[in-house]
């Protein structure tokens, strides 16, 4: 892993089997489904690759275009980026299976936007510059309108109709930020953003604040926070499943970008700026997480369920990126990965479901089943304890983690009793949807034999793989809770040490490139020093 | 006087962008934000100071500082800003003609809110 290219492969390996797969999906269905699988297959292969390479400590920069930072744009991979771009990565090759079974073919293009869709979220975590990290928000936002609309019907476009007026108008208030950070410093890179707002003269704080809190809304829109998580329920809930699946990572996203702005450019380093979010963010946090658990046994369909799941559940990460302390940001990357795992898991779940009660969907009443109700059922089972944190899987640890952090801080109250409220909302909640769902199928329809269903059933073996591949990734995160916690705790280390990342990126020196057209340009201009 | 004229520009597009976007017919959202994107991107042109008779090309014998150019930079994030709003207006404009053809109405709920008759002819400040 030592080549320095690896670092921009998670965005230009999408971008090209993206490309080839627009080119390809029409005349080779069957082959551009295998050509996608094996893109993202070589995707998390390079992604644990630089995890692996990120977990010696080091900040690997890489400079676009060779452009010295802060002119030009840098990448720069730390350990939070990799651990996004291995989960992600993994979510997608998921997503991807249960894809292949039969979804990918109701609409035209799936596996290019899909790949584009990647590209954007990998370009996401990578980015170094503010600029360009609205570029990649609108690359997978874009992507991620297609994929929505994928196998259209009404519910699809009535849900794509708000989500993309709500990000619009959210992409306004981001450049509207951009603009006005801009203004104030005269620079983009992130890092060199953190070093220029701690000297701001004091008579331009107030512009600042006003910046630092709209990129906050804007990335609150994306992660879901109380006032602005009304869109998601809808749209996650109208989405194809494989898509839903992806998009439990869209929320991270949100919060990866709250967890990077707040602790480099808005750290303890930034003067006035510092805590910016602080007063009021670990409130609307533990609001946000009463609401999504009651949405959660509020629900009358899975899906919906599943949806208020992700708000609980962002609520939980946003809590702890509010409390702002490194054992506080560990926990909650903990429980990160799993609710992720856990929540892509059961929006694929949910379609399999509805695939087997073929009159009553994902509708939470009883409804007669197919043969694979038993299978189904310990799959619920797992994938339910995962995303509720009940003991022997993850998810667990990582709220307790959370839990105990949060005790030395003037929060632990509130934390406390609202965290454990809302697990045991979520419990019961899930205890009733799979007791209805599961328990007593037979007798409530009598009427409806399950022969409707067998015409639908025929790519059980990708849906049961992808599955079984998220079920396991759950387990193994539970039998290897010790590494993971480690990792998270020297993440949240590195992401409050700014100085590292920021030495990292302005001190990256472009490379003697062989053909240096730019020295060319300058000498041609200067006939006199042509010689050289 | 042209920083208030331009302040006031602005902030006529935002308010009547916002105001067009909280309609609840498509067609008036989809103005709204596209005026909204007209003063977002004016903004950020603003942001780099203005300037007249600048230009952010150099010129021989002329010291190279922002005193004696117009920056470019914001120019640049400008013209990013306009493909990416333009590609987005289009996607959006897609969705709100497919949605118009599937559920008969122009209402961002679908066609949740009851025809109009002939007697009330549709009422464009439906909340």
């Amino acid at each position: 892993m030592s080549w320095p290219h690896w670092i921009v492969m998670p965005i230009i390996l999408p971008l090209i089997s993206g490309a080839v797969l627009l080119l390809a999906a029409r005349r080779a269905p069957a082959l551009a489904a295998r050509f996608a699988l094996a893109a993202t297959a070589l995707l998390l292969a390079i992604s644990i690759g630089l995890l692996a390479r990120a977990d010696g400590g080091s900040i690997s920069v890489y400079l676009l275009g060779n452009w010295q930072a802060p002119f030009g744009i840098a990448l720069a991979l730390d350990r939070l980026t990799a651990l996004m771009l291995v989960l992600t990565a993994t979510v997608a090759m998921a997503a991807l299976i249960y894809g292949c079974g039969g979804d990918d073919r109701r609409g035209a293009h799936f596996h290019a936007l899909f790949q584009f869709q990647l590209m954007g979220l990998n370009g996401a975590f990578l980015t170094a510059d503010l600029f360009n990290l609205f570029v990649f928000f609108e690359v997978l936002l874009i992507s991620s309108y297609g994929l929505l609309l994928h196998g259209a019907g009404a519910a699809r476009l009535r849900a794509a109709t708000h989500y993309v007026s709500f990000n619009l108008a959210g992409s306004a208030l981001f450049l509207i930020a951009v603009a006005l950070l801009y203004g104030l410093t005269g620079t983009l890179s992130m890092a060199d953003l953190a070093v220029r707002l701690s000297q701001l003269p004091a008579d331009r704080t107030l512009l600042a604040h006003s910046a630092a809190l709209l990129l906050l809304v804007v990335f609150f829109v994306k992660a879901a926070l109380l006032p602005l998580y009304f869109w998601l329920p809808a749209t996650y809930g109208a989405a194809s499943a494989p898509v839903a699946a992806l998009f439990a990572i869209m929320t991270k996203v949100g919060i990866y970008a709250v967890l990077r702005v707040t602790t480099l450019m808005f750290g303890a380093g930034a003067g006035s700026l510092t805590a910016v979010a602080s007063p009021w963010l670990p409130a609307l946090a533990l609001a946000t997480i009463a609401l999504g658990a009651i949405g959660v046994l509020a629900a009358q369909h899975l899906r919906a369920q599943i949806g208020c799941l992700i708000v609980a559940s962002a609520g939980t990460l946003l809590l702890a990126v509010g409390l702002a302390r490194p054992d506080t940001v560990a926990a909650g990357l903990v429980y990160m990965v799993n609710s992720t795992l856990a929540a892509a898991g059961l929006f694929l779940l949910a379609d399999r479901i509805g695939y087997a009660r073929a009159g009553a969907g994902d509708a939470l009443r009883a409804a007669a089943f197919d043969a694979t109700r038993t299978a189904q059922a310990v799959l619920f089972f797992a994938l339910a304890v995962a995303a509720a944190g009940v003991p022997p899987l993850a998810g667990f640890i990582g709220k307790a983690m959370l839990l105990k952090a949060a005790g030395t801080t003037a929060w632990a109250l509130w934390v406390i009793s609202i965290v454990l409220a809302g697990s045991l909302l979520l419990m019961v909640s899930f205890a009733r949807s799979g007791s209805v769902l599961f328990w007593r199928p037979a007798g409530a329809s009598p009427g409806a034999p399950p022969g409707g269903a067998q015409r639908l059933v025929a790519h059980h073996r990708a849906h049961g793989a992808a599955l079984l591949a998220l079920c396991g990734l759950l387990v193994m995160c539970s039998v290897y809770a010790g590494p993971l916690s480690r990792y998270t705790a020297a993440t949240a280390q590195q992401l409050f040490e700014p100085r590292a990342y920021i030495a990292a990126v302005l001190g990256a020196r472009p490379v003697a490139a062989a053909i240096d057209v730019r020295r060319e340009m300058r000498e041609a201009a200067k006939p006199g020093d042509a010689a050289k | 006087m042209m920083n208030f004229l331009i302040a006031t520009g602005l902030g006529t597009l935002t308010a009547g962008g916002i105001w067009l976007m909280l309609r609840a017919r498509t067609f008036d959202v989809i103005i709204g934000l596209t005026l909204l994107g007209y003063a977002v991107n004016l903004f950020i042109f603003f942001m780099g100071r203005l300037r007249v008779g600048a230009a952010p090309i150099m010129v021989d014998g002329v010291a190279p500082s922002l005193a004696n150019y117009a920056d470019p930079l914001p120019q640049a994030l400008v013209l990013t800003a306009i493909v990416i709003g333009f590609a987005m207006t289009a996607v959006l404009l897609v969705i709100a003609l497919r949605s118009h053809a599937d559920c008969g109405s122009d209402h961002v709920d679908g066609a949740d809110v009851p025809a109009p008759t002939a007697a009330a002819p549709r009422s464009r400040d439906t909340p």
